[in-house]
């Protein structure tokens, strides 16, 4: 067993046995939605048919009845895709990347933060998706041979990129999420009564029999899954920015996008993460697995993410002015004090300025304080891609075509159907998935738990 | 037990910095480019390359403190011993800065008041817009400031690292920690400004906003190679007992890691500015291409696919030969990558011979012996650290 300093923090509190962790993981699926589950869950149904009536009607009439103009070619749509993509960096960020550092902390929160990812991505996906106009067409991004003709995808276009690169992501982050599901489907295969439920887990736990074999190739598969995820969790978001910084728009083109856009998406996957796990640790009575020092490790992750993403911003806004690049230094100039300064201000103010109150101890420990901060960064996020893309494009080269962009109730209800649809499978998830790895967690119990590290530090 | 700096390594490395100096007398005599520029573009790569790596240990020693990593603890000493070499280093960048003031050599145009003058031939507009940045005061203190804060911790944490070697107890460590938070936050800023003021201002007209990242995953590399590499060496010596296998094989994955991001920042800087063929910004890799070819490419491949290929299984980076082989090609590939940072804008061409080799040696040389000195100085693995049990037992 490894060596763990006597200074670090329990990462399971109570006196919890391997038991009882079986018991409190299986408490949701076993048991009644309560009340507050089955609110919750109306709303985000009533959000989604909603979103879904939009997206029809969408579909059905055109892509004119978006805000888009001759300028503003491009708005909420690539927005909303952005900022879900990034959302979506923050499950795998914390499944692979914390795994290969060995982190601990990451085994309480993995679980839900990978469904997050999954079902971010995928609503991420609609947006290009619905973009098109004709979505039967969908299958022309892939590089199919065809009989139409020489008719082939341009592979010169980062937005192709984006195809393989999402696609990539979302199998690999798929797959990743799955595997690590499968001995906790065992375990609610092995403990339910009922026979449809029971079925119903011993076909999702695919015939684990827990077996030494087993487990050594588990291990194998997550390390090996973990280094192919973490270049993935670089590449998506970098590919993201290359759809802009590969133009010649001012404000879009510049070099740092893609490690500055890697940043700013894990930032957002945090916050989302806090957002979703703040509520479900309380009202699915995990407070011993997810405790306040885990919250106090995603702040500070938020912190330095959004300090990194603070110091690009700046940096991006002192080389427009030492380029000496009119167009370049008339970007970054409206966008502070043109007509959307208000969006540049929100961006800067939740993104840069309001996670530094994160530097006090008290702030990033305080539960209410982080919900709150979480949501604050989400809409900061949201603001970013919104200026990145809009305030660069509704000034152009030619000032007699300088318009606004102004969404329609179409715009705002596709984008209020994702989050309606995304909050629905993230319910059906807490439901009825394990939402904590509970028999990885059993594996830190003895080293990190806070009545084991009582007794080590009696002797 | 401590590590005696010996005589046999105190004149091998006194032979290199001998080798230098020759380099550098011989080179400066025969150097033909105007003011010299090839000989002081030499002593800015070797400064620069040598004193980053300084930066480096110092930059990675305050990441172990803030993110209470334990399984480095044992080799923290040799991290400290490479991050004293940052006053020579330091200093050897102030001569260089000094003589370019001095108008001794004219890597940074922009020193020229000219440039500044309308009424002067040499003129440059462009230049003269960036006048408000560039200018010899506000460069004076900025160079001034980073050096002093980036000195202030470098000491401020070898002391407190001596000092909990006697007191032990946890007040040193938790405070530690914020000191290191602090220096982070100053670091992320001045690591970007000291690259464009030092590096990036020598193509005065030209500009990236991921410079500044790019030259400090340069560096990061740089100083975990260098850390491998010395690590293998003490340990071949018989000195730093606790250092197991694992603790190479974690060393060993960090020189592999950073050299992905080097490679992912060099390509995201290359690819973008290539794609969209901007003049202003591609005039940059136009000289580069065009004079420096083979050099160019072979630099980018060579530091990626050498670690890529060779390191990316796990018994390679617990295998010490695979180590070394890959640590010295691309501690070679890395100085070349300074190299392409500073010569196309200060000489143009290639030049590559015995000043190039013997000035790299030289400074090699002097490294080695203000690190070994370092070493010398206090036990080479800490004695009180709450992590150090953690760390002995480190097993992957």
């Amino acid at each position: 067993m490894q060596q763990e300093a006597a200074i670090r923090k329990p990462l399971i509190l109570g006196e919890k046995t391997y038991g009882q962790i079986t018991e409190d993981v299986m408490a949701p699926v076993v048991g009644k939605a309560n009340k507050s589950w089955w609110i919750v869950f109306g709303i985000s149904a009533v959000m989604a048919l909603w979103g879904i009536g939009c997206i029809l009607y969408l579909l059905g009439t055109g892509v004119g009845t978006w805000g888009l103009n001759k300028t503003v070619g491009w708005a909420w749509d690539i927005t909303n895709f952005v900022w879900w993509v990034g959302i979506g960096h923050a499950g795998t960020l914390i499944s692979a990347v914390l795994l290969l550092f060995r982190q601990k902390w990451r085994m309480a929160i993995n679980r839900s933060a990978e469904a997050m990812t999954i079902f971010a991505v995928m609503m991420a996906a609609v947006w290009p998706g619905i973009h098109m106009g004709r979505i039967w067409l969908a299958y022309f991004v892939f590089p199919l041979p065809n009989q139409f003709g020489s008719l082939w995808v341009n592979f010169n276009s980062p937005l192709l990129w984006d195809v393989f690169a999402i696609s990539t992501y979302f199998s690999v982050s798929l797959v990743f999420w799955y595997i690590g599901l499968i001995p906790d489907f065992a375990t609610i295969r092995d403990k339910v009564t009922q026979t449809v439920p029971k079925k119903i887990y011993s076909l999702l736990a695919f015939g684990w029999t827990g077996n030494a074999k087993a487990w050594n190739r588990f291990e194998e598969i997550s390390l090996v899954l973990a280094g192919l995820a973490t270049p993935l969790v670089f590449s998506v978001h970098s590919i993201v920015s290359m759809d802009f910084a590969t133009s010649v728009i001012p404000g879009w083109h510049t070099t740092i996008f893609p490690p500055y856009f890697v940043s700013g998406a894990v930032f957002s996957g945090f916050a989302m993460v806090q957002t979703l796990l703040i509520i479900m640790r309380k009202v699915m009575n995990l407070e011993s697995y997810i405790t306040i020092k885990h919250i106090e490790y995603m702040n500070i992750v938020i912190i330095v993410t959004g300090s990194i993403v603070g110091v690009a911003y700046l940096t991006e806004l002192f080389i427009s002015w030492y380029s000496g690049v009119e167009y370049e230094a008339y970007a970054f100039i409206n966008r502070a004090t043109g007509p959307y300064a208000w969006s540049y201000w929100i961006m800067m103010s939740c993104n840069v300025i309001s996670p530094q109150m994160f530097w006090f101890k008290k702030l990033r420990t305080s539960i209410m304080f982080t919900f709150f901060m979480s949501i604050i960064v989400n809409i900061g996020m949201w603001f970013e891609r919104f200026v990145i893309i809009v305030t660069s494009l509704h000034r152009d080269y030619l000032p007699s075509s300088w318009t606004m962009f102004h969404p329609t109730f179409v715009d705002i209800g596709c984008f209020i159907g994702t989050i309606g649809i995304f909050f629905v499978l993230f319910l059906l998830f807490s439901r009825f998935f394990p939402v904590l790895p509970l028999n990885e967690l059993k594996t830190i119990l003895k080293s990190s738990g806070e009545q084991y590290k009582k007794v080590e530090q009696e002797h | 037990m401590n590590f005696t700096f010996t005589k046999n390594a105190r004149i091998t490395f006194a032979v290199l910095m001998l080798i230098g100096v020759i380099a550098g007398v011989y080179g400066f005599m025969t150097d033909d480019t105007a003011h010299h520029n090839r000989f002081w573009a030499n002593l800015l790569i070797n400064g620069f390359f040598y004193f980053a790596i300084s930066l480096g240990a110092l930059f990675f020693l305050a990441l172990q403190y803030a993110t209470e990593a334990s399984y480095m603890v044992v080799l923290k000493r040799v991290m400290e011993g490479i991050s004293q070499y940052i006053y020579v280093g330091g200093a050897v960048l102030i001569l260089v800065f000094l003589a370019g003031t001095l108008h001794w050599h004219h890597i940074y145009h922009w020193m020229d008041p000219e440039v500044y003058d309308p009424t002067s031939e040499h003129y440059d507009k462009i230049i003269a817009g960036k006048a408000a940045y560039l200018n010899q005061p506000f460069f004076w203190i900025r160079t001034i400031v980073y050096l002093g804060v980036w000195m202030f911790f470098a000491r401020l944490f070898r002391k407190r690292s001596l000092l909990e070697d006697q007191q032990g107890g946890t007040k040193i460590h938790f405070k530690n920690m914020g000191m290191a938070a602090i220096f982070l936050v100053f670091f992320a800023v001045t690591s970007s400004t000291a690259s464009w003021d030092w590096i990036m201002s020598i193509d005065t007209h030209w500009f990236s906003t991921l410079f500044g990242w790019y030259v400090f995953s340069g560096m990061w590399v740089s100083f975990m190679i260098v850390l491998v590499l010395l690590t293998i060496w003490l340990k071949g010596k018989g000195h730093l007992p606790q250092v197991n296998q694992s603790h190479i094989h974690d060393a060993g994955k960090w020189m592999f890691a950073i050299s992905f991001l080097w490679t992912y920042l060099w390509f995201s800087q290359f690819m973008l500015i290539w794609y969209s063929n901007i003049p202003e910004e591609v005039t940059y890799y136009i000289t580069r291409i065009e004079e420096f070819k083979w050099l160019f490419f072979g630099v980018f491949f060579t530091n990626f696919l050498f670690p890529m290929v060779i390191l990316m299984s796990r018994d390679a980076k617990r295998q010490i030969g695979y180590l070394i082989t890959v640590g010295v090609i691309i501690f070679i590939g890395h100085w070349l990558d300074v190299y392409l940072m500073i010569v196309p804008g200060s000489v143009g061409h290639l030049h590559f011979g015995f000043m190039e080799i013997g000035m790299f040696l030289g400074f090699l040389g002097l490294f080695l012996y203000t690190v070994f000195n370092a070493f010398s100085k206090a036990p080479l693995v800490v004695e009180n650290h709450p992590f150090l049990e953690e760390s002995e037992h480190l097993h992957i």
